[in-house]
């Protein structure tokens, strides 16, 4: 009897085990699936934002690629030119006397009415703007810096005098805002940018041809430009980033490799070693702009380094990055398997000699995808750069890392905020693409250079 | 390896050290004002253009205040040469300076700059007075005859010409010079003009400047274009804006009138619109004679050709000076004359 009773007893239990499990077995698909459900959402909803940001600077970008250029047949009329032949060094006359008066020649030179040539050159399209008093309105439509291009042709050339040239201008910044509709073409004439008369030549131009949307070369050609917009490039921002690159690059890479084989490899482990790891791993998560502070104190202030030096620029910069170099490069270390070093220690190699014959080469091509995706993460940093003067108006290529300099991300929270913002708002966008080109291309080239050399055990 | 690279590391440790002594600056360095900073940086070029014998200027931000202190730092080469101020520097700001060794300071007054509110094109025309925006910013405010808190939550509560649109205000931060000439020509104006305050004497001023905490007065430590976005975001808001960047964006910005008067280069030059003040900058005299071109820029600065009428100043929106204005800045520049307030 009481065999029985535990036997139905047990059968009961067993079968409500199954139907527990079953019971439970639909929940758990379920959980499996919302579970799957929500990992797929959280992907979708990450490209879904990765594609607004793109296709938004793309949008706004792409389009600043090309920008309104005049064609113009600009006579260099030498009543208007009207100067004398460039001083040519008197014999008995120092350097410095010459360079003097060539200087001052160039001076005459620059201070010439271009913007005569200018109208005269408009007015053979347009016969309405020829008249005198319209010089600042035609000259409206031609960017601004336009006089000091067509002084730059005759200084180089001073024989095009009294001779017709086919030069291309880079229109004026409103006068693309107008023409690629970025503004508003019904909006009351009080809150346009450019004249009724300016608008009307805008028009007339474009139609006849002779504005013509062309590449916008001048963002990769010329610096940074506050009085011409339209001419406004990042030629001088990319110089000094680059410049920073190689001074981190110089700076970070041997001292993050040195210090990381020697914590690797060679140091004892004990409480000051760990200590050290500890606080590595802690410097690579301090916030960057406490490194440009660092930077000012240091650098600056203490040493007396030039204010927007890249020279500056890249030290702060190689601190910053040096956490990221030496994690990356002992990882890259431990990565090697063990038995090559006993390998090498076994046939009588010496630590050092097992250390740099054996182990670091296997290691570089880890440590290499380490050290340019530093390299690549500093590019795009700009806050400790603002505390170091960078964010400076500076129109000048630097030619050496102690000039005064700008830096791509830098340049790019500048133009965000250029008070003309129908213009820059894409110019801004362009400048973004470029720095997104670069920082792909060299994340292109570590991912490259890690097919191209790892090696598997 | 390992010693080569500690020598390469020691090379770039010396030319650390030797670099920046051996070399002398010679592009000119100017910080400061951001308000000033477009007319300077269009200078800058056009020096930079014009003369083939300097280097073209760099020129930064940060504030008034911001560029005056990293003016005061001292005297050689890693200190700035030109602060730019959009307000007249301070006796504590001389002080600081002297005490760092700068002793000589030149102050160029450049021309004139109007501060104008501005709203989102979208939204209500405004007509203020000062008194009107100093009783939507105020923590305290009459009330019938006596100080209570800030009642009013709407334009159209506090007259009801103004349109019904929330109050919320956007305005520079203290590191900026227009900060200061905002609550100096119109918080503080139309404060005193409430017989309250008048009668409460100094405690009474004080309490004009004591602004609103409830989140309707907005701090913009950034630049205009920052004051932009924050009414892009709240197209209710109205904003405080240099003249110069709201004839820059007139598609987006629309003027209000105070006093009834329309700000424009015409009415703030003739005075009758009252919120303009001067420009400065600030050069030291230290440094005339050791970085080149350091007097040729300043004199360029206020030739007639830079910021005289029709010149790119003026048409980048600066209120140019008056012909006997202009030549005691050029001879402050010559006799390198020491600023007095």
């Amino acid at each position: 009897m009481a065999t029985t009773t535990t036997a139905t007893e047990a059968m009961s239990e067993k079968k409500s085990n199954r139907d527990l499990v079953q019971a439970k077995l639909a929940k758990r698909h379920r959980s499996e699936t919302t579970f799957r459900a929500v990992g797929l959402g959280a992907i979708l909803i990450g490209i879904a934002l990765v594609f607004v940001l793109f296709g938004s600077i793309l949008y706004k970008g792409v389009p600043a690629f090309w920008q309104a250029t005049l064609h113009l047949e600009i006579n260099f009329d030498p009543e208007v030119i009207d100067i004398d032949p460039r001083p040519v060094q008197q014999p008995g006359q120092s350097a410095a006397e010459h360079l003097d008066n060539v200087n001052a020649w160039i001076r005459g030179l620059r201070r010439a009415r271009f913007d005569r040539l200018v109208q005269s050159a408009i007015a053979a399209e347009i016969p309405a703007a020829g008249d005198p008093s319209e010089t600042r309105n035609v000259y409206g439509l031609v960017n601004a810096n336009a006089r000091y291009e067509l002084a730059a042709l005759v200084e180089a050339d001073p024989s095009i005098i009294g001779t017709t040239v086919p030069v291309a201008l880079v229109a004026n910044e409103n006068v693309d805002t107008w023409l690629k509709g970025n503004i508003d073409r019904d909006l009351p004439q009080r809150m346009q940018q450019l004249s009724p008369e300016q608008q009307e030549w805008a028009d007339a131009l474009y139609d006849r041809g002779v504005i013509e949307m062309n590449f916008a070369s001048s963002i990769f050609t010329n610096v940074d430009s506050r009085s011409s917009g339209a001419t406004a490039g990042l030629l001088g921002a990319m110089v000094g980033s680059v410049m920073m690159m190689l001074i981190v690059m110089t700076v970070a890479v041997p001292v993050g490799v040195m210090a990381a084989i020697y914590l690797e490899e060679f140091a004892p482990k004990n409480r000051l070693t760990d200590l050290i790891e500890v606080n590595i791993n802690n410097l690579a998560a301090v916030p960057s702009i406490v490194f440009g502070l660092l930077g000012a104190a240091v650098f600056i202030n203490f040493l007396g380094l030039p204010l927007s030096a890249p020279l500056v620029g890249g030290l702060v910069l190689s601190l910053m990055t040096l956490p990221t170099v030496i994690i990356a490069s002992r990882a890259a270390l431990r990565a090697v398997p063990p038995s090559i070093r006993q390998a090498a220690l076994g046939i009588g190699a010496s630590p050092t000699q097992a250390m740099f014959h054996h182990t670091l080469p296997l290691a570089v091509p880890g440590m290499l995808t380490g050290a340019i995706i530093g390299v690549a993460q500093a590019l795009g940093e700009t806050a400790p750069l603002l505390l170091i003067g960078m964010n400076a108006f500076v129109a000048s290529v630097p030619s050496t890392p102690l000039d005064q300099a700008s830096a791509l991300p830098v340049q790019i929270y500048l133009w965000q905020g250029n008070e003309n913002r129908n213009f820059f708002e894409s110019r801004t966008a362009a400048a973004i693409l470029v720095l997104l080109g670069v920082m792909i291309t060299l994340n292109a080239l570590a991912i490259l250079m890690r097919h191209r050399f790892e090696r598997r055990w | 390896m390992k010693f080569t690279s500690l020598a390469a590391l020691a090379a770039t440790g010396a030319l650390v050290a030797t670099g920046a002594a051996a070399q002398t600056r010679d592009t000119i360095q100017i910080a400061g004002s951001s308000t000033v900073l477009p007319f300077a940086s269009i200078v800058a070029e056009e020096f930079g253009n014009a003369y083939p014998e300097f280097n073209t200027p760099v020129v930064g931000s940060g504030g008034s205040s911001g560029g005056l202190r990293q003016f005061c730092a001292g005297v050689g080469e890693n200190t700035i040469d030109i602060a730019n101020a959009s307000r007249q520097i301070r006796q504590g700001e001389i002080d600081s300076c002297g005490e760092a060794g700068v002793a000589n300071i030149i102050e160029v007054k450049i021309g004139y700059d109007g501060i104008v509110f501005a709203s989102d094109v979208e939204t209500g025309h405004f007509e203020l007075t000062p008194a009107q925006v100093y009783q939507a910013i105020a923590a305290q405010v009459p009330v019938d005859g006596e100080l209570a808190d800030n009642p009013y939550t709407n334009w159209n509560q506090i007259d009801s010409s103004l349109p019904d649109q929330e109050i919320t205000l956007v305005i520079p931060g203290t590191n900026h010079g227009t900060r200061e000439v905002f609550e100096e020509k119109v918080v503080i104006d139309g404060c005193e003009s409430f017989d309250v305050i008048t009668a409460m004497g100094d405690a009474g001023e004080e309490s004009c400047l004591a602004f609103r905490q409830d989140g309707r007065v907005i701090e913009v430590a950034g630049d205009y274009t920052e004051t932009l976005g924050r009414l892009d975001a709240q197209p209710n808001a109205l904003g405080v804006f240099g003249l110069s960047f709201y004839e820059q964006n007139r598609d987006r910005l629309q003027v209000a009138t105070v006093d009834g008067v329309e700000p424009s280069m015409e009415t703030i030059a003739t005075g009758e619109y009252p919120v303009s003040r001067p420009l400065f900058f600030y050069i030291k005299g230290e440094h005339v004679g050791v970085i080149p071109g350091l007097q040729d820029y300043a004199l360029f600065f206020v030739s007639e050709e830079i910021s005289g009428e029709n010149s790119v100043l003026s048409d980048a929106g600066l209120i140019p000076l008056s012909a006997d204005e202009r030549e005691a800045q050029v001879e402050a520049i010559e006799n390198k004359t020491n600023v007095s307030l």
